[in-house]
C-alpha cells in the first residue's frame, strides 16, 4: 500500500509545492507540503518521510542543503532528492556531498520522477519487509517457552543473558526436551550477534563422513558427487553462533577437527587446501554425562575442556514441577491458537494427572501431551479424559512386569512397537516418550525392522 | 441533484467535446450537462515555457462550477506544473475539477500522420482517468486500465479506453457515495 508512504515537498513557490503535491497523491502517497526549510523541519520532527523533494534555493533563514542536514539528522532514512532551477555544479555536489539521493533539474520529465520515487519506494518495502522478518524471529526465539519460576532455571536464564554477548563456547546438558536449543537461540538473539545467523546442527543425526561435509562444507571433486564448492555449516554462520546438538555423539577423527577450528579458528573444506577463517561461537549441547564419557575414553578431554568454558545444566521437568501449571498455561495459549480452538484452561483433576506424571520427554513430552489433547478435547476445558492416555501409561507402568528370558535389546525393541502404537506412529511424539531423539528413534526402528 | 458537467477551457471542438460528454456519460453513470465555454485564466501562459499553467486553468474550473457536480474540462492548450515538464491532465483528487489537455494527444504532436480514431481513443482514455481522480481513484498498477499512470505518449497507448474490474468496482462505490450525499 503506498499510503503507507510519507512524501514531504519543500518549496517557497507555493504553487509548486501545491501542484507537485496534487501529483504525487494521484499516486496513492501521503504528501505534505511545508513552504520554508524551517517547516519542513518541524513538520519531520513529528513524521518521517520516506521521500523529501526540496528546492534548494529557499528564503527564510535556512538553505536548502542545511535543512537537508536537519532532515537527514532527524530521520535518517529519508531520501533526500534535491531540486534546482538551474544547474550549478557546485551545488549539486554539494547537495550529494551531503546526502542528497538525486539532484534534479525542474522541470524534470513526468517519466524519469515517477522511475525515481519507485525505486526508492521500492527499496524501503524491502528493508521494512527485513526488518519485520527479523522483529518478528527475534520475538519467536527470545525466551519463547522459556517460562519458569523454578529458582534454578531462573539462575540459567540470568546466566544466559549475562554471557549473550561473549564469545565463549558453551555447553548445555540436559535430558532430551528440556528446551536445550531454546536456551542456545536464547542466548544467540539476545546478545550482539542477534542479527547474524544462528545455525543448528544434530550431529546424532548423521553419519561420520556426511557430517564433516555438513560441518566443514566441500571443494567441487572432493567426492562423488561433490559438483560444485558447498559450504559447511561453520562458513553459513560466520559472524553468529552454531549449535551443535548431541555433541557427545561424534567421533573421535571429528573430534579432532571439532578442536582445531575451536582452538584456531580456521579450518579446511573437505577435500580442500586452502584455510577458511570464522568467527562463529559455538554452543553445544549434549544429553551424555560428557565427563563420564572422557573417563571412559570416548571423548577427548582437551575438547571436553574446551566446550566446557561454561556449561548450563538444564534440570528436568520432574525437578522443577511448579512450572508445569505456568508451562502449561503458556502451552494451551500458544497452541490453542495454533490449531485454531480456543480452549480456556484445565481442570482441577487434568491437572493432578500433569502435576504426577514422571514426564521423561520433559517439557516437549508435556507440549506434546497438551497438543494431543487439545486436538482430541471436545470442550473449551481440558479434562481428566483428554489426558487419559498420560494415566494409562502410568497405569501400565505400575503393573509392567517383565517377561522372562528377554534381551535388553529385545526389550528395547517392544518398547518402541508399544509407544509407536500409543502414538498412532507419530514419531515425534513417540521420541519425546521414549526420551531419545527423532534421528535416534528412525536408526532404532531401521535396525529392529519396525514395520510402520 | 448529482451531477457530471463537460466543459471547454477556451477553444474545443463541438465534435471533441460531444466525445468526452458522452464517454463521461457512459462510463460514470451519471446524468451528464455540457456547460458554456469558461474563459482562458488570463496570465495563465508562462513565456519562457511557451505553455500554459495547469493549476490557472484548474482554478477556472473550480470557479465556474454550478457547485452541485464535479466538472470534467477540455483544452487545447499544452499545460504544466512547474516540477513538471509537461501534463496529459490534472484532477483535485476526490474535488470538484478534472482537467483534459488535447494538446499532446495527436499524432501531429509527434511528428506523425494525423489518425482522428488513436486521437479519440487517447481522448476518452485521459477523460476517464482525471474523472476517475476527481472521484477520488488513485493510479492503478493494471498497466492497461484507464487509471494507470501514463507519463508517456507510449504508456497511454498501453492503455484502453476503459476501467479494469478493480477500478471500475471502487468508482461504483464513490458514485455511490456522491450519489448519496446529494440526496
Ligand atoms: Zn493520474
Ligand atoms: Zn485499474
Amino acid at each position: 500500500m503506498k499510503t503507507l508512504w510519507n512524501i514531504l515537498v519543500v518549496d517557497d513557490e507555493e504553487a509548486m509545492c501545491e501542484s507537485m503535491a496534487a501529483w504525487l497523491r494521484e499516486d496513492g502517497y501521503k504528501v505534505d507540503t511545508a513552504f520554508s526549510g524551517r517547516q519542513a523541519v518541524e513538520l519531520a520532527r513529528e513524521k518521517s518521510y520516506a521521500i523529501c523533494f526540496m528546492d534548494l534555493k529557499m528564503p527564510g533563514g535556512m538553505d536548502g542543503i542545511e535543512t537537508m542536514m536537519e532532515l537527514r539528522r532527524l530521520n535518517p532514512d529519508t531520501a533526500v532528492i534535491i531540486i534546482t532551477a538551474y544547474a550549478t555544479v557546485d551545488t549539486a555536489i554539494a547537495a550529494m556531498k551531503e546526502g542528497a539521493q538525486e539532484y534534479m533539474v525542474k522541470p524534470c520529465n513526468p517519466e524519469e520522477i515517477s522511475l525515481l520515487v519507485e525505486r526508492i519506494i521500492k527499496v524501503k518495502r524491502l528493508q521494512r519487509e527485513n526488518e519485520l522478518l527479523r522483529k518478528r524471529l527475534l520475538r519467536q526465539y527470545e525466551f519463547r517457552d522459556i517460562i519458569t519460576k523454578n529458582a534454578r532455571m531462573q539462575d540459567i536464564l540470568a546466566l544466559t543473558k549475562e554471557i549473550a554477548s561473549l564469545r565463549s563456547t558453551v555447553l548445555i546438558r540436559g535430558e532430551s526436551g528440556t528446551g536445550k536449543e531454546l536456551i542456545a537461540r536464547a542466548i544467540h538473539f539476545s546478545g550482539d550477534r542477534a542479527s547474524r545467523p544462528f545455525v543448528s546442527v544434530s550431529c546424532a543425526a548423521l553419519a561420520e563422513t556426511l557430517l564433516e561435509s555438513e560441518l566443514f562444507g566441500y571443494e567441487k571433486g572432493a567426492f562423488t558427487g561433490a559438483a560444485a564448492q558447498t559450504k559447511g555449516k561453520f562458513e553459513l554462520a560466520n559472524g553468529g553462533t552454531l549449535f551443535l546438538d548431541e555433541i557427545g555423539d561424534i567421533s573421535p577423527k571429528l573430534q579432532g577437527d571439532l578442536l582445531r577450528v575451536l582452538q584456531e579458528r580456521r579450518f579446511y573444506r573437505v577435500g580442500g587446501s586452502e584455510e577458511v577463517p570464522v568467527d562463529v561461537r559455538v554452543v553445544a549441547a549434549t544429553h551424555r554425562d560428557l565427563r563420564e564419557a572422557v573417563r571412559q575414553g570416548h571423548f577427548r578431554e582437551d575438547l571436553y575442556y574446551r566446550l566446557n568454558v561454561i556449561e548450563i545444566f538444564l534440570p528436568p521437568l520432574r525437578e522443577r514441577r511448579e512450572d508445569i501449571p505456568l508451562l502449561t498455561e503458556h502451552l494451551i495459549e500458544r497452541i490453542g491458537n495454533e490449531v485454531g480452538k480456543d480452549i480456556t484452561g484445565v481442570t482441577d483433576g487434568a491437572m493432578r494427572i500433569l502435576m504426577d506424571h514422571h514426564w521423561p520427554g520433559n517439557v516437549r513430552e508435556l507440549e506434546n501431551a497438551i497438543e494431543r489433547a487439545i486436538v482430541t478435547c471436545r470442550g473449551s476445558i481440558l479434562t481428566e479424559d483428554d489426558f487419559a492416555f498420560l494415566a494409562e501409561s502410568v497405569r501400565a507402568r505400575s503393573q509392567w512386569v517383565l517377561p522372562p528370558n528377554m534381551t535388553l535389546q529385545e526389550l528395547e525393541k517392544q518398547a518402541i512397537v508399544a509407544t509407536l502404537d500409543r502414538t498412532q506412529g507419530n514419531i515425534k511424539e513417540a521420541a519425546a516418550v521414549l526420551g531419545i531423539d527423532r534421528s535416534t528413534l528412525y536408526e532404532k526402528i531401521k535396525k529392529y525392522e519396525i514395520p510402520r | 441533484m448529482s451531477r457530471l458537467y463537460v466543459a471547454a477551457v477556451g477553444d474545443v471542438s463541438q465534435a471533441n467535446l460531444a466525445l468526452a460528454l458522452e464517454c463521461v456519460e457512459q462510463e460514470f453513470q451519471l446524468p451528464v450537462v455540457g456547460l458554456p465555454a469558461i474563459a482562458e485564466p488570463p496570465g495563465a501562459f508562462d513565456e519562457r515555457r511557451a505553455q500554459y499553467r495547469a493549476v490557472d486553468f484548474l482554478l477556472a474550473v473550480v470557479r465556474s462550477s454550478p457547485g452541485d457536480g464535479k466538472v470534467v474540462a477540455l483544452t487545447e492548450r499544452d499545460i504544466f506544473i512547474p516540477m513538471l515538464t509537461f501534463l496529459f491532465g490534472q484532477a483535485q483528487l476526490g474535488g470538484v475539477a478534472a482537467l483534459v489537455s488535447a494538446a499532446r494527444l495527436r499524432q501531429e504532436f509527434y511528428g506523425l500522420p494525423a489518425d482522428a480514431a488513436v486521437f479519440r481513443r487517447r481522448l476518452r482514455t485521459e477523460v476517464l482517468h482525471e474523472g476517475g481522480h476527481a472521484f477520488g481513484l488513485i493510479h492503478c498498477p493494471d498497466r492497461s486500465c484507464a487509471m494507470s499512470l501514463a507519463t508517456s505518449i507510449q504508456q497511454l497507448d498501453l492503455k484502453q479506453d476503459a476501467f479494469c474490474a478493480g477500478c471500475r468496482r471502487a468508482l461504483a462505490e464513490r458514485i455511490r457515495e456522491f450519489r448519496g450525499n446529494e440526496i
